[in-house]
């Protein structure tokens, strides 16, 4: 057996083509040793020298020592267990053989990405798409609550950004979102994450939102990310503001089936969301508010609060400042921050001293709608005539100067001066 | 001097040499204080506010930044309005001092040495714009010609205007306890209309009038200097010559030439005033296009 198991590896390495110096090496450990009790121990003749290579110039090394770290080596598999195409009656193996089968312990896993986005391209032959090890890692598997692991809370936003925080990769699959990591990594929940100034082990990381092998494009009904689940996602952590979303009118809307009804991501973003208490994102919110409520942007930007909001950086009243955030309500609801009632209380949130008299102060004020304020309207007239005739008549008055002017200097030159 | 254009030909020769280099004072020192007070705090009341007005601009940002953020741009503009207040209390303070002490009220308030527009001014633009056209001669100018004289009621219109809105708008929610909030929206509406017309009159029209147009050009140093040369007083304002000479009080307000260092001052000062406002117009004009 041992010969005949020496000159077969002798074989092998000869018709990949190796050196000799090589070879030799590789047919060491074999020699000294009885023949193998662990099965391993023949593909290991081979795959153990770090230098060997496949006919297609690949490395085939595989790294005891790594492998016996990871959890298979742990749990003292063996190769064949997972490359069960491989029998060591007829070796040497075929050239190329079938992906490991994981399947073969993991079934729900691999049942669970079957169907995703990853699986499907794959299967239309995008050779790029995640696979089992693209995530897992190879002979290196190690268990997810290992620190060191691939799928480790602290190393998922790596291990996704691979190809998901890969420029090249992210142009070349046409990956959805373009370069996600980048954006996830400075959000509220990449830096929590990250720990680098507060650490959150709660704080969602991709898997989070996601899910881990079942992951969904948005488009997909059944996606945790589709629309119509992202407040049960996010409400998985934001519970309480889940709970303030579904009584306000947004999760009304959205509950009924309105697909134009704002969830969360619509108003903070997916990938980068900020801390709400940042005046930076107070004053950016505002645009998503306008992106249904056009009309009563371009009013606020008339006052005060809407002209800071857009110089910024500053903290000054934005939408949710008066119409709340979570359960924003229309102004008849008794409920509403905005309602006649209880204005004068929501002003006074920023404005302790507030008159009673502040409430007639229109917060989107309309200067072309003489419905909305005639007294606006007539003075918005007013000055508008003010600044026309002003400028018409010392602008007439001034090209006309002007022109005098140049004529005068033009015939005293032409009189040849004094 | 490009000032001798606006002169009719025959009297350059006859002009006495003598003359040349006469020079009569035309503002006191009060006056000047008072219009770089003004000056100043205009043109920083222009800078710090007009990053809220446009606030959609990329440079609105910039110039902000440069005044340390909006915080700090709102600290400028609440400091320059404060000096504008005082140069506008002291303003009408001192003119009724003189009215009142020096019992010379009627003569600020109505008469050739007045700043209020009398029948006159409409005579005048008349045929100033008749000159222009050039279907008459030049009309002939006392003290204040109805140009000055829009430039100073447009600004005493402005303070009342501008600075009644800002005040409203700076202690709003004190005032709230005594002023419905409708107020505020007149306010808000008005303080950015009337900023742009102050702005935008200044900026271009009286540097104009005042200063960049072919017989100033670059600037008149009048308002720095205080004085003005004998032939600049003939020919531009003959009228109120002719009346200091009938009234024998010419020799008293004639003065030395303007000091060198003086002349300098007023053109690094002004100078500097100019190229920020003809900036600041064409900031303006960037941002109504981008609107």
């Amino acid at each position: 057996m041992k010969p005949a198991a020496l000159l077969r590896a002798l074989f092998l390495v000869l018709a990949f083509g190796l050196a000799s110096a090589a070879s030799a090496k590789t047919a060491a450990p074999a020699k000294k040793e009885a023949p193998p009790a662990d099965p391993n121990e023949t593909c290991m003749m081979c795959h153990a020298d770090a230098a060997a290579k496949g006919a297609g110039g690949k490395s085939i090394a595989v790294d005891t020592a790594v492998f016996g770290k990871s959890v298979h080596g742990e749990m003292q598999l063996k190769c064949v267990d997972c490359h069960s195409d491989v029998s060591a009656d007829k070796l040497p193996h075929a050239e190329k053989l079938k992906p490991a089968a994981c399947s073969n312990c993991h079934e729900d896993a691999v049942k669970k990405y079957t169907g995703t986005a990853h699986a499907k391209a794959l299967a239309k032959g995008q050779g790029m798409a995640a696979h089992c090890h693209d995530c897992h890692g190879t002979h290196d598997i190690k268990r997810s609550k290992d620190p060191a692991s691939k799928t480790a809370f602290a190393n998922i936003e790596a291990t996704c950004g691979a190809c998901h925080g890969n420029d090249k990769i992210v142009a070349q699959a046409h990956l959805p979102g373009g370069n996600i990591q980048v954006k996830y990594h400075d959000s509220i929940h990449g830096q929590l994450v990250d720990g680098k100034t507060v650490y959150n082990r709660a704080a969602p990381t991709c898997t989070s939102c996601h899910g881990a092998h079942n992951i969904q494009p948005k488009s997909e009904a059944d996606s945790r990310v589709a629309r119509a689940h992202v407040p049960d996602t996010c409400g998985g952590c934001h519970q309480r503001e889940k709970t303030v979303f579904e009584k306000g009118k947004h999760g009304a809307l959205q509950h009924a089936g309105n697909a134009a009804a704002p969830v969360c991501i619509d108003c903070h973003g997916a990938h980068t969301i900020q801390r709400a208490s940042k005046a930076n994102w107070q004053n950016a919110v505002v645009g998503a508010c306008g992106n249904c409520h056009d009309d009563k942007i371009t009013s606020f930007r008339l006052t005060y609060h809407g002209k800071v909001t857009t110089l910024g950086p500053a903290t000054v009243a934005t939408c949710a400042s008066c119409h709340g955030a979570h359960d924003v309500r229309p102004a008849a609801d008794p409920l509403s921050t905005v309602n006649s009632a209880n204005l004068l209380a929501t002003c006074r949130n920023c404005h302790p001293d507030a008159g009673a008299q502040l409430v007639s102060w229109d917060p989107h004020p309309q200067p072309k709608n003489k419905e909305r304020s005639l007294l606006v309207y007539y003075t918005n007239i007013f000055m508008e005539f003010l600044l026309a005739g002003v400028f018409l008549f010392f602008g007439l008055h001034t090209v006309l100067w002007a022109y005098r002017s140049f004529r005068n200097m033009a015939q005293r030159g032409k009189s040849g001066g004094h | 001097m490009p000032s001798s254009v606006t002169m009719p030909m025959g009297q350059a020769a006859s002009r006495p040499q003598t003359a040349a280099n006469r020079y009569y004072r035309r503002f006191g020192l009060f006056e000047r204080v008072m219009h770089a007070g003004l000056m100043f705090s205009f043109v920083g009341c222009a800078l710090s506010g007009l990053p809220l007005l446009f606030p959609y601009t990329g440079w609105a940002k910039t110039v902000a930044a440069l005044m340390g953020g909006f915080h700090g741009a709102a600290l400028v503009h609440r400091v320059c309005a404060a000096i504008m207040c005082v140069v506008f209390v002291t303003h009408i303070l001192q003119f009724l001092w003189i009215g009142l002490a020096k019992g010379t009220l009627l003569s600020v308030l109505w008469g050739p040495n007045s700043l209020m527009p009398q029948g006159k001014d409409i005579v005048d633009i008349y045929q100033h714009m008749k000159y222009f056209l050039g279907k008459g001669p030049r009309p002939q100018f006392d003290r204040y010609t109805y140009w000055e004289k829009f430039d100073y009621m447009a600004v005493f219109w402005g303070m009342f205007i501008i600075g009644g809105s800002g005040l409203l708008l700076w202690f709003a929610i004190p005032l709230s306890a005594w002023l419905p909030g409708w107020i505020f929206n007149i306010a808000t509406l008005v303080h950015g209309e009337e900023a742009l017309l102050a702005v935008g009159f200044i900026f271009t029209i009286h540097f104009f009038n005042g200063h960049v147009r072919p017989e100033k050009f670059p600037m008149d140093m009048v308002i720095f200097t205080g004085r003005i040369s004998d032939h600049e007083l003939r020919e531009e304002r003959p009228l109120e010559y002719q009346r200091l000479v009938r009234e024998g009080r010419l020799a008293a307000i004639e003065a030395t030439p303007p000091a060198p260092g003086a002349v300098m001052f007023g053109r690094i000062v002004g100078g500097t005033a100019l190229v920020l406002g003809i900036l600041t117009v064409l900031l303006i004009v960037y941002g109504l296009v981008m609107r």
